[in-house]
Order: C-alpha cells, then sequence, then structure tokens
C-alpha cells in the first residue's frame, strides 16, 4: 500500500516539475528545438536539473539490494544498439517537433481541457497501439524465439517490454 | 530569449529527477512515461496498479498546476488538429519502438549512463530540431 502511495506522490511531483519547468507550454518546446529561429535555451536546465538529482537517486538506489517497497529493481540492461532504438527515436523526436509534446507533458496537461491536447492524446495511445498490433503480427516473426520455441508460443513480454529502457 | 526561464526550468527539471528517484529508490521502477502508459494499454497482473496511479498522479499535479500556475497550460502554438493528430501518432509509435521518451531515455537513462538513451536522446533531440526547422521555417509555421 505505501508503495502504491509513493506511485501516487511520484505522479504528482513529476506532474509539478513538468508545469514549473516549461515542458507543459508546447510554444516553449518548440522554442528550444528552434536552433535557427528565436532559440530559448530553458529546456537545457530541465535536463541539467533532472539528469544531477537523478543522477544521485540511481546511486543511491545501487547502494541498496533492493528497492525500500519492493522485492527488485525493474532497472533496463540492455546496451545494444539498434535500427529500432534509432529509429523509433527519431519518428518519437518528429512527433515531438511537429507538436511540441512528449508523453508526460500532454497527459499532465489533459486537465486543461484544450482540444489540442485531447487530439494529442488520443493520437498518441493510437500509435502505441498500432505498434502493438504491427509488433505482434510482424516483427515478433523476424525474431527467433530464444530457446528455438515458435514465435508464436512466446510469451507476450519476451525481448521487447522487460526489460524495457523506460 | 525573451521567455528565457533558466532558475524555473532547472526547479522544475530537479523535481522531476526527485520524482524519478523516489520511484526508482522506493518502487524499483522507472519513470518513463512512454512505457507507463504503454504497460496500461496491455496489462499485466501486479504491474497495473502502480501505472495507473502514477498516471493518476500526474493529473492530480496538473489539477494543482491549473491552481497555482494557469501559465503552465498556455499552448502557445497553432497546429491544425491534423498536425496535432500526425505528432501524436508519431509519438506513441516511436516511443514504443525506440524503448522510451524524454523521461526513459533522456532523464532516467542519461542519468544511469546508459549508451542506448544517450543515442536516442541525441536522435530525437535532433529529429525534433529537423521537424522545427521544416515547420517553422520552410512552411512557415502552416502546418
Amino acid at each position: 500500500m505505501k508503495s502504491v502511495l509513493v506511485s501516487f506522490l511520484s505522479g504528482v511531483v513529476f506532474a509539478i516539475g513538468l508545469g514549473i519547468s516549461g515542458m507543459t507550454q508546447p510554444a516553449k518546446v518548440i522554442g528550444f528545438l528552434d536552433f535557427t529561429g528565436n532559440w530559448d535555451p530553458s529546456l537545457a536546465f530541465v535536463m541539467v536539473g533532472a539528469i544531477t538529482v537523478h543522477a544521485i537517486g540511481y546511486r543511491l538506489s545501487r547502494s541498496r539490494p533492493s528497492p525500500l517497497f519492493a522485492s527488485t529493481f525493474a532497472v533496463p540492461t540492455r546496451t545494444d544498439l539498434d535500427l529500432r532504438l534509432v529509429g523509433g527515436a527519431a519518428l518519437f523526436g518528429l512527433g515531438w517537433g511537429i507538436a511540441g509534446f512528449c508523453p508526460g507533458p500532454a497527459l499532465t496537461s489533459l486537465v486543461s481541457g484544450h482540444p489540442s491536447v485531447m487530439i494529442f492524446v488520443v493520437a498518441m495511445i493510437a500509435g502505441m497501439s498500432l505498434y502493438t498490433l504491427i509488433e505482434d503480427r510482424w516483427l515478433r516473426r523476424q525474431v527467433p524465439a530464444q530457446g528455438g520455441g515458435s514465435p508464436l508460443t512466446t510469451p507476450p513480454s519476451s525481448a521487447f517490454q522487460n526489460p524495457a529502457d523506460s | 530569449m525573451e521567455n528565457f526561464t533558466p532558475l524555473a526550468s532547472l526547479i522544475g527539471g530537479s523535481l522531476i529527477g526527485l520524482s524519478a528517484s523516489v520511484m526508482l529508490c522506493f518502487n524499483g521502477k522507472i519513470a518513463g512515461i512512454s512505457g507507463i502508459v504503454a504497460g496500461l494499454l496491455s496489462p499485466t497482473k501486479h504491474d497495473t496498479l502502480w501505472r495507473l496511479v502514477f498516471v493518476a498522479g500526474l493529473l492530480a499535479g496538473g489539477f494543482l498546476l491549473r491552481f497555482f500556475s494557469a501559465r503552465s497550460f498556455e499552448i502557445g502554438s497553432v497546429r491544425s488538429g491534423g498536425a496535432l493528430a500526425l505528432a501524436g501518432l508519431l509519438v506513441g509509435f516511436g516511443t514504443r519502438l525506440g524503448n522510451g521518451c524524454t523521461s526513459g531515455h533522456g532523464i532516467c537513462g542519461i542519468s544511469r549512463g546508459s549508451k542506448r538513451s544517450l543515442i536516442a536522446t541525441a536522435t530525437f533531440m535532433a529529429m525534433g530540431a529537423a521537424a522545427v526547422y521544416i515547420v517553422n521555417h520552410l512552411l512557415g509555421g502552416a502546418l
């Protein structure tokens, strides 16, 4: 139960951080990505602040055998670079640049009731669902299942979901 | 540079880092938003509640922002519904294909020195800049 409260409060703090930092304002995000125009470097400070604090938090977590309210750390361990990683990041970047929204700020902004946010979030969830559909039907068959099993008998959370990067 | 807000952005970023650290140290979870949401779309037992509650927390935080910092929800850009729908599809599909977004790769991954996240972040930053260049400078902002 304590872990549920932690998740909730973390979500609240995350959203407030997004709001204070400027990440929930698409025009500001676009201004940050507009290197050849009227560039606003503010959002680089979001990354500096977040990475500095979380690098310390990560080190703290490494000093413990397990999390305080859970049995294991679900931390990604993959180190290989592949086309999916780069291609996925490229598509994501294009969408981020067009709208000025990424997933966290878009969800947080839902409470504003602004139609732009609604359209973006519905489309984002559709995009995620489309990926799952394509992965199940096509992508997974190209990767031989580990242990020689048929791809169709591979559990749905094989190599791609756990451990994922996020 | 008239909208430059280094201090607010640094403080806000630190709060994001704090939230991600608390999730990791207490619950052992990575605060990557696209991954958290995607997990809700194909729910599995014992791995759904924390995701739902985290997203509920995001929305609750959004409500607080509405009262204390209404400026946070200024859209300030004019993109058509079609452009937003295209962007949403790209963000949803791309974050699943690439296993993460600004939070999962850009903050959590880079903080632990992940080479994958560093490459992903460099890629989405570059493509984001390319998209803004095309839309704002080649198309005159009309999309």
